[in-house]
């Protein structure tokens, strides 16, 4: 056996977590003492090539309380079929498949090496998966047409099943009809009046005539799997290019001094509509192209007098921005009801000034979605980084997952404070949820509607034993996740997606004294864990965040996505 | 005896116990008194033995009978002329209008003549303005006489006429030929005179082609018979006082059936037909030269041609009277309405000159600094010419100096004759930018077609036959005279419960479809793309139309939206910055939520209630709105309706009514039946001149001014009359009220401003301006009256009046005044005679038809049994209508068919409106401006039958027969060419509804005739008179 370094590098490589420390404060006295909170780093969708799929169910704890999934850590008696639930101690039969088990013949989830084991199961309907455009056609003629080539060749980028659909906004929003034959429709809706589900539901002429309630159990969405604005791509793949192809830059007149009048915040509330009261639970994805920020309507983040500048750091920081509270919280409402859906907003801000992405941070910070900006559509900054979305394994799936949840299950001795990071809260009480919120707290699971191989969440645990025991413990932390993922039609399944579940099974032990953990810290870790607490607003406080830290960019949804460097300055603030 | 007769006959209501002698049969009181009156004459023949009365005496009585009246015509000079005074005396004051000293001669020597229907119109013509009013005799008498006449009068001078009337004079030979209906005789003679006064037995016993004369009737002829019997119909409608006017002409009428009535003669009340004729005889083919004020034109039913001289053609403005009372005491006093109707974009016939243009370069037109009036023929330059009085205000205004000009040694301009705003009545300026909106040039109007794509509307075809007829229709939008194509652009939208715009931009390669589901708050949601040049963008468009009808195939929708519909084309035509009209092609009552959702309330139990008002009240709210947003913009609407059921008419055809534009209504619509009648009804609105973006003011010298606007029109002030669009069949009725004292030096003018857009995008002024007379005398007031243009005021002021009052006190109302007008009449302007005695002034005589006409029109008669829909619809259509409209509408045209002689292209004469004139062998053809009838008899000759319908008889004729086949031979051929020449003068299309008699559909038809009691109460022209005397009978005592 390697050094603890190496052993715990092993693990992490492995499980994709990171704890700040691997040896664990015994009592909550000393955890408080520690200074560096008990947390770990989280990857749900760390890439393991090695890792065989398993193609079956998960086995769960039956207490209904629990529904572990059975795990390296369980106890397991052979002879009586019989295992127990290394957190609520259950005692389970194992289910009539499991009758050859033995100790030399277990299943994979026993192994210890699959601490991290991934479940494909194939439950329930098939799911759609949507990709719905929101393009924005206030910009230059050069920049439209750069964005739309892009859009065109990410057409073929799409898997043939996936449904597509297009929105495009101006001063008004244009919702296209696909596959119209002879005349190409659109509805269209003014930019200064926000819709509800329902209305935008009739609006659009989406109420079903038939039997609105039977078919919607919770089996998700039932049998049309398209509608006349979300269509598969290999039926409307031609239309669709057309369509873009004619599209022209919004033709309303812009007076001089004003700027163009762009409905962004109504088109989104469209698309989140749109998705939500047709497919609702599903995989989908709101790519949002901007050219500019929103003027008009709800969610404006300036007026269209050019000669009222956009609002500044300052304005900002001195609460001196006229529309950021009213259009932060039109943004924060659409982010709540998308991620509530399972849907996915991207922003694509291409634009040389601002474009409120201040305003906008939390639709993709609750949904999951990438934010991207660059000074124009014609950069290649924007192109391949658009590419890159759409990039695929070598299998040809997608390297990304939708709609997923994040359970975590501790053993008694620590309880959940939170998670910071691309996921909203599913307000699921359990025994092990901590009172002591950090990020998003009060939950043991989470929504996270958008994962990559490289989204990564902070989890913010509290070690709850009252007095030091002076035993050396192992203590469990039991990790599910469940994703979505789509496998692309080109593989031998038939299934447009798939839903897989992912658990991963983590001990560390319980340091007798406080030494023990601070050999175990791993410093990495420590650092960056820091950043991802910034968004916790009590951490705010204690850690004067520096300036250059602006809301533009976007902290916290990926460890990755922070430089070491930065965060180094943040520890170092803190060591002074 | 007769005398006798008179002087003891008590009043007409009082009769009854005096009748005695007459058939008590009648109702209550029959009407001796009144019989008395006509006749002395007439009861003495009916007292009498029949032929008792020397024939020569008779006669002697009647004529004098009739000169009385004429007497009673001229207030002023022949005060009394009692029975017996000479004829003379009387034919010349019944010679009311001017006429030449020559003619004068001529009547009186035929003096025994009585009434004169048609000497008008060679009065005006020959005789002096000045003269005029003085002599005015030549009268009626004579024309009405005989028959002779007519039409030798016109052209005659003098001389023959006197001829002609030794004729008429000779008593026993005219009458009788005249008189073929013998029951009127005796009583009528007095009557005789449809001008002026009308003998109440008079007017019944008249023989109809008679005209005035018609009342004169033979000794010889008058039987014994007749006296008794025309007591009796009078005295029923009189005797019966009924309360409510129409429920008591019903009950009067039914009196009537009893067996005295048939020996009324109707043909001696006063005729239409004959009063048409008679001017048509004496005026048709002429040139009126409107050099003279105050002068009276010829109906609107004559064929005249125009000479403009410095006062509007009245095509463009007609008056209810040319001479105004000198005094509001005076107006006040006699209740005559002084309105005009304006009809400021009339079409002018090919003969006369168009308009001409007068361009003042970038000054604008010259105004009178205070008043604002543009420049005419009625300013007074003074001052060498370097100033001048305005002649409406009388402010004396500089002239600028290019517009100097020195004076003549009358004072008149040397350019007079060289420029058109100081030498005729209308003429256009070119308006200058200050006259824009914004200051900008205006852009060319749009046309808008919004067509409902609901179930119903899909279903009956009408989405796909309006589709493929814009294809051709559109190549036809009008343009500026001279212009090569037209600048028109064109729109469309498709609506249900949302609504559908397209973008048709020339450059697409397929019409682009956008529906626009937020009708809360309607917006246009294209801005390049919607308004478009057919000819640039014919392509897409004919795709797009092409498109349409199989679009919507298999859509169940049926719900509509109507307000978001018209707001969304206020708003496209504000995004375009342009006035415009929108064409909307609407079936059903618009129940899907949106603004202006409508709900029915059609509750025939409100009928005959005071709350009946309320079926005809528009819902406020966002109508009214709407109204104003489309009168801002200049937006026209043009309402064409589909209705299978009731769809709330009096508020969908509110915007319409008052943005200039028009409601057309196909109940029931089946592409078969009504399809060819619905599209040449939109060709023609398509096609017809329209001036948008309207605001007219109307400016009067002082004294008076005008105080009431009817039309549709909307008032944001009192005095300017703001019209979304104006096109050439929409008038407006102005009333006027006195301020001050009229002088009969400078009488009273009128200058009406219309300022508009063409359909070219030019901005333009239309001045037209009219000089009256004004007088202190009633009686000049009553000789210049026009009755067609005061039932068009009545029938406007009613319809509106409607709204706010109780149908029965609107009713009540319109009996009254007309009692008053005829007994102001009576009491200073005819010679005394006696109490029972109707008499009318020339120029009204058949203004009591009228009247009754109106009041048994559909929205003023309440019965359960019509459809709320339709009397709206009635109501609306009247408000904008002309005088030639509402004078048809009022007084359809029946003709006969079966006497009509193949051989010439004329026009059969029209007879009376009266079911007596049918007759069971005959085809009759009657139209009245907005529907055309041909009614066949029972017994009409096969022969005809099968020349005209291709079937072998009457009853194989397919009972919703609604079209003539186009048969070769002339029977066939005459009456298409019949029908095609009158569908042409009209402004709309009218479908051929064959009626059987004796069939269901023949309701329809006999609601048309005017004359006879109305279906659906109203009583029939006879009882009304009846009625009406007993009024003024009352009003005199």
């Amino acid at each position: 056996m390697a050094t603890f370094q190496e052993f715990i590098q092993q693990n992490e490589d492995r499980d994709g977590v990171r704890f700040s420390w691997n040896v664990w404060p015994s009592s909550r006295l000393e955890a408080t003492r520690m200074v560096v909170p008990v947390a770990s780093l989280f990857t749900p969708l760390k890439e393991r090539p090695d890792l065989p799929p398993i193609q079956y169910e998960p086995v769960l704890c039956s207490r209904a309380t629990c529904r572990a999934v059975l795990n390296p850590l369980c106890q397991v008696d052979y002879k009586a079929k019989l295992w127990a639930c290394n957190f609520c101690y259950q005692r389970n039969q194992f289910p009539p498949t499991y009758a050859g088990i033995s100790e030399v013949n277990q299943p994979a989830e026993l192994l210890p090496q699959f601490s991290t084991i991934e479940y494909v199961v194939q439950r329930g309907p098939q799911m759609p998966l949507s990709f719905l455009y929101v393009v924005d056609t206030c910009m230059e003629d050069e920049d439209l047409q750069a964005l739309k080539e892009s859009l065109q060749m990410s057409l073929s980028l799409l898997p043939p099943t996936a449904l597509v659909g297009l929105i495009t906004f101006g001063r008004m929003i244009q919702v296209h009809e696909l596959g119209c034959e002879g005349i190409s429709k659109s509805y269209v809706f003014r930019g200064t009046k926000d819709l509800n589900a329902k209305q935008l539901q009739e609006m659009l002429g989406l109420t079903k005539p038939a039997a609105p309630q039977a078919g919607r159990g919770p089996q998700g969405p039932q049998v049309p799997l398209s509608n006349r604005f979300l269509q598969p791509v290999q039926k409307v793949d031609m239309n669709l290019t057309d369509l873009l192809g004619e599209l022209q830059r919004d033709p309303w007149p812009v007076t001089q001094g004003k700027r163009p009048l762009r409905s962004l915040g109504v088109a989104l509330s469209i698309a989140v509509g749109l998705l939500e009261c047709t497919f609702p639970n599903t995989g989908a994805r709101i790519m949002t192209f901007i050219g500019g920020p929103a003027t008009q309507g709800p969610g404006m983040v300036v007026g269209d007098e050019l000669k009222i500048p956009i609002r500044s750091w300052h304005d900002i920081e001195k609460d001196n921005a006229k529309f950021m509270k009213k259009a932060t919280k039109h943004y924060e409402a659409l982010a709540n009801r998308a991620s509530a859906n399972g849907h996915i907003i991207d922003i694509y801000a291409c634009a040389l000034d601002q474009t409120g992405l201040g305003e906008m941070k939390c639709c993709s910070n609750y949904t999951g979605g990438y934010m991207v900006m660059a000074d124009s559509f014609n950069t290649s900054l924007f192109k391949q980084t658009f590419q890159r979305v759409f990039t695929k394994e070598v299998q040809g799936a997608f390297k990304m997952a939708f709609a997923g949840t994040l359970e975590i299950k501790t053993s008694r001795e620590v309880k959940i404070s939170g998670a910071i990071g691309p996921c909203v809260s599913l307000n699921a009480k359990g025994p092990c949820v901590s009172e002591n919120e950090i990020g998003t707290g009060g939950t043991c699971q989470w929504k996270i509607c958008g994962v990559d191989p490289s989204t990564t969440l902070a989890i913010y645990f509290e070690v709850v034993n009252q007095v030091s025991v002076c035993v050396c413990v192992c203590v469990c932390v039991c990790v599910c996740v469940c994703v979505c993922v789509w496998s692309p039609p080109s593989a031998v399944s038939a299934e447009p997606s798939e839903r897989r579940v992912i658990c991963k099974d983590l001990q560390r032990g319980i340091a007798v004294r406080p030494l023990n953990c601070y050999l175990s810290i791993h410093a990495c870790t420590a650092v960056e864990e820091v950043p991802h607490r910034l968004i916790g607003s009590h951490f705010k406080k204690r850690f004067q965040a520096p300036k250059r830290i602006s809301f533009k960019h976007n902290f916290g949804m990926r460890g990755e996505t922070i430089s070491t460097a930065q965060c180094f300055t943040v520890r170092s603030m803190e060591m002074q | 005896m007769s005398q006798q007769g008179y002087v003891a006959a008590p009043p007409y209501s009082q009769a009854q116990p005096g009748m005695g002698g007459y058939p008590s049969g009648y109702g209550g009181p029959p009407p001796q008194p009144m019989y008395g009156h006509y006749g002395a004459p007439p009861t003495g023949v009916a007292k009498g033995p029949v032929a008792t009365p020397p024939p020569v005496s008779q006669y002697g009585s009647p004529m004098q009978q009739n000169g009385a009246h004429p007497q009673r015509i001229q207030p002023p000079s022949a005060v009394s002329s009692p029975y017996g005074q000479p004829p003379q005396v009387p034919y010349q004051s019944m010679a009311p209008q001017s006429l030449p000293p020559a003619q004068q001669l001529s009547n009186q020597m035929s003096g025994m003549q009585i009434s004169g229907y048609g000497q008008m119109p060679m009065q005006p013509t020959q005789g002096p303005p000045s003269s005029a009013p003085q002599h005015p005799l030549q009268p009626g008498p004579p024309q009405m006489m005989s028959q002779p006449g007519p039409p030798h009068m016109m052209s005659q001078p003098g001389p023959p006429q006197m001829m002609s009337q030794p004729g008429p004079m000779v008593p026993g030979p005219q009458t009788q030929p005249l008189g073929s209906p013998p029951p009127m005789g005796a009583a009528p003679p007095m009557t005789g005179m449809a001008a002026p006064p009308m003998g109440m037995s008079g007017p019944f016993s008249g023989p109809p082609p008679m005209g005035g004369a018609g009342f004169q009737q033979s000794p010889g002829q008058m039987q014994p018979q007749g006296f008794p019997q025309q007591p009796g119909p009078y005295g029923g409608p009189m005797a019966a006082p009924q309360p409510g006017f129409p429920g008591a002409f019903p009950g009067g009428a039914s009196q009537m059936a009893g067996p005295p009535q048939k020996k009324l003669d109707p043909n001696s009340i006063p005729s239409t037909t004959q009063v048409i004729e008679d001017d048509q005889a004496k005026k048709g083919g002429q040139l009126y030269t409107t050099n003279v004020r105050g002068q009276v034109p010829p109906l609107v039913t004559t064929d005249f041609t125009v000479q403009d001289q410095g006062n509007a053609s009245p095509r463009f403005m007609r008056c209810t009277s040319y001479t105004f009372p000198c005094t509001s005491d005076l107006a006040k006093q006699c209740q005559v309405p002084l309105a005009t109707i304006i009809k400021p974009l009339a079409t002018i016939p090919k003969t006369e000159s168009p308009l001409f243009m007068v361009n003042h370069g970038e000054t604008g037109p010259i105004r009178c600094n205070r008043c604002k009036a543009y420049m005419c023929p009625y300013m007074q330059f003074m001052d060498g010419g370097r100033r001048y009085q305005c002649a409406f205000c009388n402010c004396v205004n500089e002239v600028p100096a290019f517009y100097f000009q020195h004076l003549d040694h009358m004072g008149r301009r040397m350019d007079v004759y060289e420029r058109p705003e100081l030498s005729l009545g209308s003429y256009e300026f070119i308006a200058t930018l200050d006259y824009c909106k914004n200051n900008k040039p205006p852009s060319p109007p749009a046309y808008i077609f919004m067509i409902d794509v609901s179930f119903s509307n899909i279903k009956s075809g009408l989405v796909r036959l309006v589709c493929e007829e814009l294809k051709t229709l559109l190549d036809r939008l009008p343009r500026e005279d001279g212009a090569e194509s037209s600048v028109v652009k064109v729109g469309f939208v498709t609506y249900n419960k949302v609504l559908h715009f397209y973008n048709v931009k020339s450059a697409l390669a397929q019409p682009q479809m956008m529906v626009v589901s937020d009708v809360a708050e309607m917006f246009v949601p294209l801005l390049d793309g919607f308004l478009v040049n057919f000819t640039e963008s014919r392509a897409v468009i004919n795709n797009l139309l092409d498109q349409i009808p199989d679009m919507f195939a298999d859509t169940n929708e049926s719900e509509t939206v109507f307000a978001p519909v018209v707001q969304a084309g206020v708003e496209a035509l504000k995004a375009a910055d342009c006035s415009g009209k929108l064409f909307i092609f609407h079936s059903s009552i618009p129940t899907a939520e949106a603004p202006g959702k409508l709900k029915n309330r059609d509750d025939r139990k409100l009928v005959s209630t005071d709350k009946e008002k309320t079926l005809f009240q528009p819902m406020r709210g966002v109508y009214e709105q709407l109204v104003k947003d489309c009168v801002s913009q200049g937006c026209c609407v043009d309402l064409f309706l589909f209705p299978s059921q009731y769809l709330d008419l009096a508020t969908m055809g509110d915007t319409p009514t008052h943005t200039g534009g028009s409601v057309y209504k196909y109940s029931n619509f089946q592409v078969e039946m009504d399809g060819e009648n619905f599209l040449s009804d939109l060709r023609k609105d398509v096609e017809k001149p329209i001036g948008f973006d309207a605001i007219m003011r109307v400016r009067t010298s002082t004294g008076f001014r005008a105080t009431d606007f009817h039309g549709a029109v909307h008032m944001n002030n009192t005095t300017d009359v703001e019209m979304a669009a104006i096109d050439c069949d929409k008038a407006v009725t102005v009333e006027f009220k006195h301020d001050d004292t009229l002088s009969e030096e400078t009488g009273a003018l009128m200058q009406c401003a219309l300022l508009y857009t063409t359909v070219g995008g030019q901005r333009r002024l239309r001045v037209h301006n009219l000089s009256l007379n004004c007088s202190a005398q009633l009686s000049e007031l009553y000789k210049s009256c026009e009755t067609d243009a005061l039932i068009n005021f009545f029938a406007k002021s009613a319809y509106r009046a409607m709204l706010n009052q109780p149908l029965k006190t609107v009713r009540d109302i319109l009996v009254n005044q007309t009692a008053h007008m005829l007994a102001c009449y009576r009491k200073n302007c005819a010679s005394p005679s006696a109490a029972s005695q109707l008499i009318l002034p020339d120029a009204m005589k058949v203004f009591p038809v009228y009247m009754n006409s109106l009041m048994k029109t559909l929205p003023l008669v309440s019965s359960s049994e019509l459809a709320t829909d339709e009397r709206a619809y009635q109501r609306l259509t009247v408000l904008s209508m002309g005088v030639e409209d509402t004078q048809l509408l009022l007084y359809p045209r029946l003709i006969p068919l079966h006497t009509m002689s193949v051989d010439s292209d004329a026009v059969p004469a029209a007879v009376r409106c009266s079911e007596e004139r049918l007759t069971d062998g005959g085809v009759f053809l009657l139209e009245n401006g907005r529907s055309l009838f041909l009614w066949v008899g029972q017994s009409c000759p096969p022969d005809l039958v099968q020349s005209l319908f291709n079937v072998p008889s009457l009853a194989h004729l397919p009972p919703d027969q609604s079209s003539l086949p186009d048969l070769d031979n002339p029977y066939s051929k005459k009456l298409r060419s019949i029908i095609s020449s009158i569908c042409e003068q009209r402004s709309n299309s009218m479908k051929v509804l064959v009626v059987r008699q004796k069939d269901r559909p023949e309701v329809l038809f006999r609601q048309q005739l005017v004359e006879d009691k109305g279906l659906h109460g109203g009583a029939s022209y006879m009882d009304f008179l009846c009625y009406v005397h007993r009024e003024i009978r009352q009003l005199l005592t």
